[in-house]
């Protein structure tokens, strides 16, 4: 089995594996709260962060890869901020890998959860009220569990665009291997020499693998959770 | 005692209400789109109203003048909605325990004795999503109570469901005003249930308190009886059962003397109170023979209302209680009614249906 991959290929499944999860797992609190203030809250400037968060969804992911490089990059405003003080640095590292994985899925995350929040009707979220919840009571006791189905769609589908994505990565962090290079850009590295074909389309089959086992994994938990929070 | 007064404007319609509630239940009356449900949200804290006090057993629950709104969650306010609102994803025990969870800490109703007396037991387990109406709307009841409010707020809890789903709950909403001492503010647009039910009743009409009192005196004041609409208007007879007889009547005792009335449950001695319509009450000025009405009933005219139409209403003393019948005008003149006048109300026993009776 281990002969299957080569040293280098198995560490970019694992490196776009671990890439993914923390990607997922870091934007999964933001993309509640964004989905949240989109849903439910009128605000000024509410427009422009919707517009802001589905950026990375219409914009050439090239440019979004130059924009993060230009903030988070060791000059960039963010960047160099965050090495002084925390001596984090993000670009060409894995880190920044997720980084840049996490905000290309972000506007799919935000747009499962918040239809999910759409559909919880806020006369339940009053009911809580009366009966003694306060807002924050309210939101893990009514609305959160109610929304489950919603974002665990929205994690596992953000997981399977982090898996792929591959324009603003390569831009932003580049491809060495074993640090940055993903299995996106391990593919494209085969693609670069003569003859690389065979070996990326094994790459391909396993890129396919992992997309499909995250679309089943989504639709049956969702389905477990919608049966044990909704059924009778 | 609940004292409110609030001003409110929407677009088109302004509210300018002030009343108070004491112990019991108050029935907010009035057709749809006349502010009760208004009323109700600023009470809970679900809206803010333009300017307004509310007071609840001397705690301000709202004081736009001094700057005061407390958070519907501070207020101890039990809600139940027409539509029940269960949260779907809890069983019917955590949906009546939810509002315990965040209640002070004290003596308060007992989850044992609320689920023994909506009847509620066999539910505990199941899911909102597998109740039927009826089952939903007692649920939400307990939930209510046992959050440990300070008072209750029902809005039309009964409006969505079939007839046969209100008789089931109308005994235990008397239950509930009987036996916790909380004052209630119940919306309804039905007569009915403010006949059976309410210990006050406040008319709103257009976003204005059109009058308030006592249920008997309401609803025995034939200037209201429009409201109420003709066909639906009704006063109020308490009566205590004496026997029950052989060929399925009840024997019962008012002011004004006995009454049989198809077979009303309970042992003699339980108090009832019993909605008598007004169009279905005859007047006769000497005692009538040969009739098929079991029940005549010596009263003393109080008032006669006639109106536009060719109606008239009039107000009968009843021994204790004051009771309407709807006649023509025409009849009040033949028999020459005048106020002061004793004369004989003739009810058909099988008049007053099972739902019009209730505990006294």
């Amino acid at each position: 089995m281990s002969d299957w991959l080569s040293p280098d290929e198995w560490r970019a499944l694992a490196l776009s594996l671990r890439v993914s999860f923390w990607a997922m797992l870091v934007s999964l609190p933001f993309g509640i709260l964004v989905a949240y203030a989109l849903a439910r809250w009128r605000f000024p400037g509410r427009q422009l962060l919707n517009g802001l968060v589905h950026l990375p969804l219409i914009l050439p992911p090239v440019v979004t890869g130059y924009l993060l490089l230009i903030t988070f990059g060791r000059r960039g405003l963010v960047g160099q901020w965050l090495d002084d003080w925390f001596g984090i640095v993000l670009a060409f590292r894995w880190t920044g890998a997720a980084l840049a994985a996490g905000i290309m899925a972000f506007p799919l995350m935000v747009r499962a959860i918040r239809l999910a929040i759409e559909a919880v009707d806020p006369r339940l979220e009053q009911a809580a009220a009366t009966l003694g919840a306060s807002r924050p009571w309210v939101f893990l006791t009514v609305t959160l569990p109610m929304i489950l189905p919603g974002v665990v769609a929205g994690a596992i589908l953000a997981f399977a665009k982090a898996m792929g994505e591959f324009g603003a990565t390569i831009t932003f962090v580049s491809n060495i291997p074993g640090q940055t290079q993903t299995l996106p850009s391990a593919i494209y590295s085969y693609l670069q020499v003569p003859g690389g074909e065979a070996n990326a389309a094994r790459l391909v089959w396993v890129a396919i693998a992992v997309a499909m086992a995250a679309l089943l994994l989504s639709e049956w938990v969702g389905r477990a959770v919608a049966r044990r929070i909704g059924g009778g | 005692m609940l004292e409110i007064a609030l001003r409110h404007r929407f677009a088109g319609f302004d509210l300018d209400v002030a009343f108070r509630a004491p112990p019991g239940l108050t029935a907010l009356f009035g057709r749809s789109g006349s502010g009760k449900t208004t009323i109700v949200n600023a009470v809970a804290g679900l809206l803010r109203p333009d300017q307004g006090r509310i007071l609840a057993d001397g705690a301000v629950l709202l004081d736009t003048g001094a700057g005061v709104c407390v958070p519907p969650h501070r207020r101890r306010v039990g809600y139940v909605f027409q539509d029940a609102r269960l949260f779907p994803h809890l069983t019917v025990r955590q949906n009546l325990m939810y509002g315990r969870w965040f209640a002070p800490r004290g003596p308060g109703a007992d989850l044992g004795q609320i689920v023994e007396m909506l009847g509620i037991g066999p539910l505990l387990g199941r899911r909102p999503g597998a109740l039927s109406g009826g089952e939903r709307q007692r649920v939400a009841l307990g939930r209510a109570i046992l959050s440990n409010p300070r008072l209750l707020l029902m809005d039309e809890p009964l409006a969505a469901l079939d007839e046969a789903r209100k008789a089931e709950i109308l005994p235990y909403l008397e239950r509930l005003r009987d036996e916790l001492r909380l004052p209630i503010l119940y919306v309804s647009h039905s007569a009915a249930e403010v006949a059976r039910l309410a210990t006050t009743v406040v008319l709103i009409g257009a976003g204005r308190v059109q009058a308030s009192g006592p249920a008997g005196a309401i609803l025995s004041d034939p200037a209201m009886a429009p409201a109420f609409g003709l066909r639906e208007a009704g006063a109020i007879l308490t009566a205590r059962i004496a026997a029950q007889e052989d060929d399925g009547l009840s024997r019962l005792d008012t002011g004004a003397g006995p009454l049989w009335l198809p077979r009303v449950a309970g042992g003699p001695g339980t108090l009832v109170r019993l909605r008598i319509l007004a169009q279905d009450v005859l007047l006769a000025t000497v005692r009538p023979e040969g009739i098929s009405a079991l029940n005549i009933l010596p009263v003393t005219v109080r008032e006669i209302r006639t109106g536009e139409g060719p109606g008239a209403l009039v107000a009968l003393v009843a021994g204790d209680d004051v009771i309407l019948a709807r006649i023509t005008r025409r009849s009040a003149e033949r028999l020459q009614l005048t106020q002061g006048q004793s004369i004989h109300a003739v009810l058909k026993a099988v008049a007053v249906a099972p739902a019009d009776v209730g505990r006294g």
